[in-house]
Parts: structure tokens; C-alpha cells; sequence
């Protein structure tokens, strides 16, 4: 297997830039999510390791070759696109053939590979069916399959999932996974969906703006955000940001949260200057209790219930609003007045850049 | 309730009726009066005796009408495989968004959009042996005229060339829009598939165009078996009859010697070879369309 580095890359539509300087590593038999918004140009990355797109700057290497200046074809990777892009004219085996024809790959062997994969993927039954014959998970399945037949270097997968229901993407998921061990091959993965990201990847590259704002491992990323962008969007419901003035006890952070001094355990030495402070903290580690029992009391404007937890959105005293989690039966109804009881430990830091502070124990 | 659902029934038929009522008055009623008519002896002014099959008799007889339908078929070869291939071609070297492209399919529409009327004159100035424009070319290189519009074995190809750049620019239309209905990600999915050009063209491109070939190619048969206009404004079937076709035939027959009930035999014969045509054409295309799938299945 072979591993990817990506060396300052970059890509503009005429005077719209879309990527600038984009540097990364992937490990051979790594697999890195790309994740970011929509429009954030981490499917415009994707493709320009595909060879679908030309690169403005820089250089892709795959393995020992630079692959930026090649053909598609001659890369030496395999993609699953978001909307499968099968032949629709082909049958499936005909799909998964239609590569190896290309290179001259043996009959025999071509079938044996199809065979192959298609036990893998539990296809064997559908194999002289056209795709208009399959439902969207055995179309993603086949795709996957085309995928896997040309024993790639690199898989690259486009929002694999998102074509998917809810129910069928879990499994899905489930799927790719256990995949992902069997064949044991470098992958990248392009989503807008963090639960697809965290449960796939071994690395977490998130991209906003044009550039790559983190990498990391899947908890490192939701427990330690590099920067605000990244503590908003990864975890759902999104982390509570709010705007605080901070001072310091016995070496850690204090923020002033509803008149209240909330004490974290974000280290106070080292911390730049800076005007504008804000603090984050996730849904999970703020918790409903009792008027009058917690740090703050708040009003209750919405209330979720998943099931086995219940989300309570809730409006502080000056107005800041602020998501509490409570247990799966709560009682908690819109309208009421509750306590939030805030486990500062795990609280994040951000001064006016953006930039975040975390504690110092978490890993 | 079942009185109210019937009543509703019928309502529903007001929708259809303005469409039904035109199409009965002016296509199947017109059909129905022209099969009758093709078994009396009549003109134009009315009356007329009961032969009965005796018009198509006399047809399967006439020299003349056998000589145009000959005309007919061989220009329908002439004029139908280049008009289903090159539009296709041109579609596929205009599809894309550049100025160029646009101009250039343009510039392929622009003929459609002229009157026979128009096209006749235009290419009689070109093939006129005296004087025309390719001769005029010849001459500079020392070269004679070729009698394009009067050589009996030339007419046919004059008439089909000119029809053929007449006719170009709808199918290269019909293509360009199936063309673009082509998701694009197949052909992504074909360059990581290290297919070629051709191989693409073949495995990717005509199979999503298929159904858009069967079109064209029964829509120009349908089109190209009517020819009438070309050699009544050029050669007014000559010479010595090599470019009468059907059409000409039937208004010659209709309309210069009067003989209504012979001429609607001859288009009676004509909407048959039209219709066991194109059913012919649809029929061999889906069976091999059939075959096809069922070989992709067991290979």
C-alpha cells in the first residue's frame, strides 16, 4: 500500500480561490476523512487526487510517483463517486469488468476478481442485473466493488453515504468499516457528515475556508479543537460558544459565565492578549438540574427528546442561549425555569482570532 | 354514485376533446377518406365509379411508378445512414461551452431553417452544370462540368447531398440534447476506468445515445420517403424520370392528369412502405437491444 502527500496545492476558478497551500501526509493503510461544509473545497481536493481536476500549485505524490501531472486512469486509484456514476447499460459484473478490460486484465483472472469482490460485498446474486434493477445500497455496493476489482493504491470515496436513508446509511457505515479492515488499503473519504468521519476515519482532516484548519485523530479533534471553526462544527449538537471575560485561579482559567465564575482547568500561563474571550462548552458537560441547584439558572425554550438522552435548549439570563443535555425521561417542558450545572473541566478557551485553549489533561 | 362516476368519466373527456377533434378532422379522417378514394376512379370534381383493387393493379404495372418507387428507396439509402451518423459526430465535436462550439452549431442549424424553396436555388447555382459554382472551380483547373442535375446517375446523389446538408441540423440537435443528458460523472468514471477515447465514444457514449439513433434514424426514414420538393424544383424528375420519387410521382398523377383515385392508391402504397419501414427499423433495434442485454447478462 502506498501513502499520499499532498505538497502545497492549490486551486482557483478563475479569481475564485477554492484551495490554497494544502499540505498533507496520509500513511500507507491510513484512512483520512476530509471534512467541512458544503462548498469548502474538500471534494475539489478529492478530485484533484483523482486526476478529475487540474491542480494550480504544487504536487500530489501517491507511493514514490508524483501523480499530479498523470492521467486519471494511470494513478493508480480507485474512486466511489456520490452518485455511483455505474454504467447504467452494463450489467453489474459488466461494471466491475469494465476497468480491468481497459488494462488487458486475463479473463479469467477478471472473473475471479469479480467473484471475489462480489462475495465480499454479498453481490454474488445480482451480478447480470443493470443498476436501474438494484436499490441505492446494493448501487453503492457495486460501486465499491468496481472500486475494489482494480486493486487500487488508493480508494477515494465522495460523500459515500449521503445518497443513503437514515437506516441504510448506518448500516452502511457498519459495512465500510468492516470493510476498511478486510481490505486493508490507504482511503480517503470526502463527507459534510461528522458521525461518517469519527466512525471511519483513523485521521480527521478538517477543511474551512480554502485551507485545512485541523488534523487529527477523530477524539482529538472533537475534544480538542484547534480553532472555533472546528469546536462548532464537529459534535452535534454543536459545542455552546460563548462570549465571557476571563481571569485566572491558582494557575487555571476562570470565565465569567451569567455573573458567575465558572473555573476551568485550561491553563492561564501562556495565554496571549486579547479583548475578546469566548468559551466553549460541549452540550454533553452541561447538565439540567434544579432551579437554583446549578451555576446558572435559565429558561427553557426547546426541548428534544432523542430517546436515550434529551437535548434542552435553553436562554440565559442575558439572552446568550446555551444547549444542556438531560436524561432520556426528563421532565423538563418548554417554558420552565431550570438550574445548569457546567462541568468546567473539559470547558475550551478561544481568544478573539479564534484560536482555542484546552485543558491540559485531556487527551 | 356509479351514475356520478360515469358522469365524471365523460367530463374528463372535454380535456382531450379539442386535440381529438383535430386530429380526427384533419389526420384520421383525411386517412380513411384517401383509402377509400384509392379504390374509385375519380378527379377532381367529384364523383368517380367503384374499381376496386383495380388502381393498385395498374400501379404494380406502371413503369413509371415502379421506377419512382426504385428512386425512392435508393435515395432513402443515400440520405438516411449519413443523416443518423454525421449529426452525431457533429454533436459530439460540438458539445461543449465554448464560443466556438456555439457558433459552429449555428452555423449546422442555420440550413434547417431555409425553405426548400431556398435550398433548391442556392444548390442548383452550385451543381449547375453550366456555369455553376463547382464547375466554374473545375474550369480554373481545366477540368469539364459534371453533369451533376442531368445525368441519370448522378441526379440521385446530387438530391441526396443537398438533402443531406439540408437536413443536418435537427439530429445534430436531437444529439447535442441527448449528449447533454449524459451524466458527467460516467465519464469520470470511464477516465478512472483508463478507458480511451474510443473505447468511451463506444462503451460509454453510444449506449447512452441509443435510444436518441433509433430516433433519428426512423424520424429521417419517415422524413427522407416524402421527398418531393428537391427534384420538382430542380429536375422536375428528370432526367428521363431518374429522380421522380413516390411523391412526385402521386402529385403528377393527382394533380397534372387529375387521376385522384389512381394517385391516392400510389400514396396508399407509400404510407404502407413508410409504416412497414419504420416498424421494421423499431422492431430489428429493440431485438438486437434485447439480444444485447441478454448477452451482457450470461457473458
Amino acid at each position: 500500500m502506498s501513502g499520499i502527500a499532498i505538497k502545497n496545492v492549490s486551486k482557483a476558478y478563475g479569481p475564485v480561490s477554492v484551495l490554497e497551500d494544502i499540505s498533507l501526509t496520509v500513511e500507507p493503510n491510513e484512512c483520512v476523512a476530509f471534512l467541512g461544509p458544503s462548498g469548502c473545497g474538500k471534494s475539489t481536493l478529492l478530485r484533484m487526487i483523482a486526476g478529475l481536476e487540474d491542480v494550480d500549485a504544487g504536487e500530489i505524490h501517491i507511493g514514490d510517483r508524483r501523480v499530479d501531472t498523470l492521467a486519471p486512469g494511470a494513478r493508480g486509484v480507485a474512486m466511489v463517486f456520490q452518485h455511483y456514476a455505474l454504467y447504467p447499460h452494463m450489467t453489474v459484473a459488466d461494471n466491475m469488468a469494465f476497468g480491468l478490460k481497459n488494462i488487458g486484465v486475463d479473463k479469467v483472472e477478471i472473473v475471479r476478481r469479480i467473484d471475489e469482490a462480489a462475495r465480499i460485498l454479498e453481490l454474488s446474486d445480482y451480478l447480470d442485473r443493470k443498476p436501474e434493477e438494484l436499490s441505492g445500497g446494493q448501487k453503492q455496493r457495486v460501486a465499491i466493488g468496481r472500486a475494489i476489482v482494480k486493486n487500487p493504491d488508493l480508494f477515494l470515496f465522495d460523500e459515500p453515504l449521503s445518497n443513503l436513508d437514515a437506516a441504510l446509511r448506518m448500516r452502511t457505515r457498519l459495512e465500510l468499516a468492516q470493510l476498511r479492515r478486510r481490505l486493508k488499503a490507504t482511503m480517503i473519504l470526502v463527507t459534510h457528515d461528522q458521525v461518517e468521519a469519527m466512525t471511519l476515519a483513523d485521521r480527521i482532516v478538517v477543511v474551512n475556508d480554502r485551507r485545512i484548519q485541523q488534523v487529527g485523530t477523530p477524539m482529538d479533534v472533537y475534544a480538542r479543537p484547534a480553532n472555533i471553526f472546528v469546536a462548532g462544527f464537529v459534535g452535534s449538537p454543536p459545542m455552546n460558544i460563548l462570549k465571557t471575560e476571563i481571569g485566572e485561579s491558582g494557575g487555571f482559567v476562570v470565565a465569567r459565565l451569567g455573573g458567575r465564575a465558572v473555573a476551568t482547568r485550561v491553563g492561564a500561563s501562556g495565554l496571549p492578549q486579547s479583548t475578546h474571550w469566548r468559551v466553549g462548552l460541549r452540550p454533553e458537560t452541561v447538565a439540567v438540574v434544579a432551579p437554583g441547584a446549578g451555576d446558572l439558572d435559565a429558561q427553557v425554550e426547546f426541548v428534544e427528546r432523542l430517546g436515550e438522552r434529551t437535548l434542552v435548549y435553553t436562554k440565559l439570563a442575558d439572552g446568550t442561549p446555551m444547549t444542556a443535555e438531560d436524561a432520556g425521561i426528563s421532565k423538563v417542558r418548554m417554558g420552565d425555569t431550570v438550574g445548569l450545572n457546567i462541568d468546567a473541566g473539559t470547558a475550551h478557551i478561544f481568544d478573539g482570532n479564534g484560536t482555542a485553549y484546552h485543558t491540559d489533561a485531556t487527551e | 354514485m356509479i351514475a356520478n362516476r360515469k358522469k365524471t368519466r365523460w367530463s374528463n373527456a372535454l380535456f382531450v376533446a379539442p386535440f381529438l377533434a383535430v386530429y380526427v378532422c384533419l389526420l384520421v379522417y383525411p386517412l380513411l377518406a384517401g383509402m377509400g378514394l384509392s379504390l374509385f376512379k375519380a378527379d377532381l370534381f367529384g364523383g368517380g365509379e367503384f374499381v376496386g383493387l383495380e388502381n393498385f393493379s395498374r400501379l404494380l404495372r406502371d413503369a413509371v411508378f415502379r421506377q419512382s418507387v426504385a428512386n425512392t428507396f435508393y435515395f432513402v439509402l443515400l440520405t438516411v445512414p449519413p443523416l443518423t451518423v454525421v449529426p452525431l459526430f457533429l454533436a459530439l465535436l460540438l458539445n461543449r461551452t465554448t464560443r466556438v462550439a456555439a457558433f459552429f452549431r449555428g452555423v449546422f442549424f442555420s440550413s434547417s431553417v431555409l425553405s426548400v424553396t431556398i435550398v433548391t436555388l442556392i444548390w442548383r447555382m452550385i451543381l449547375m452544370a453550366d456555369g455553376g459554382l463547382v464547375a466554374n472551380i473545375r474550369a480554373l483547373f481545366g477540368a469539364g462540368a459534371i453533369p451533376f442535375l442531368s445525368d441519370p446517375r448522378l441526379v440521385m446523389i446530387s438530391m441526396a447531398i443537398i438533402t443531406v446538408w439540408w437536413c443536418l441540423g435537427l439530429p445534430m440537435m436531437l444529439y447535442l440534447s441527448a449528449l447533454q443528458q449524459v451524466p458527467k460523472d460516467i465519464y469520470e468514471a470511464a477516465a478512472l476506468d483508463n478507458a480511451s477515447w474510443f473505447r468511451t465514444l463506444w462503451s460509454i457514449t453510444l449506449p447512452s445515445v441509443s435510444r436518441t439513433v433509433i430516433l433519428v434514424a426512423i424520424f429521417q426514414c419517415v422524413l427522407q420517403f416524402q421527398l418531393f420538393g428537391q427534384p420538382q424544383l430542380i429536375t422536375q424528375g428528370g432526367p428521363n424520370g431518374a429522380s421522380r420519387s413516390i411523391v412526385l410521382f402521386i402529385f403528377e398523377i393527382g394533380f397534372r392528369r387529375w387521376d385522384i383515385g389512381y394517385a391516392a392508391a400510389a400514396s396508399q402504397i407509400l404510407f404502407a412502405i413508410i409504416l412497414i419501414a419504420t416498424v421494421a427499423q423499431y422492431l430489428v433495434t429493440r431485438q438486437r437491444a434485447t439480444l444485447k442485454a441478454t448477452k451482457g447478462a450470461t457473458s
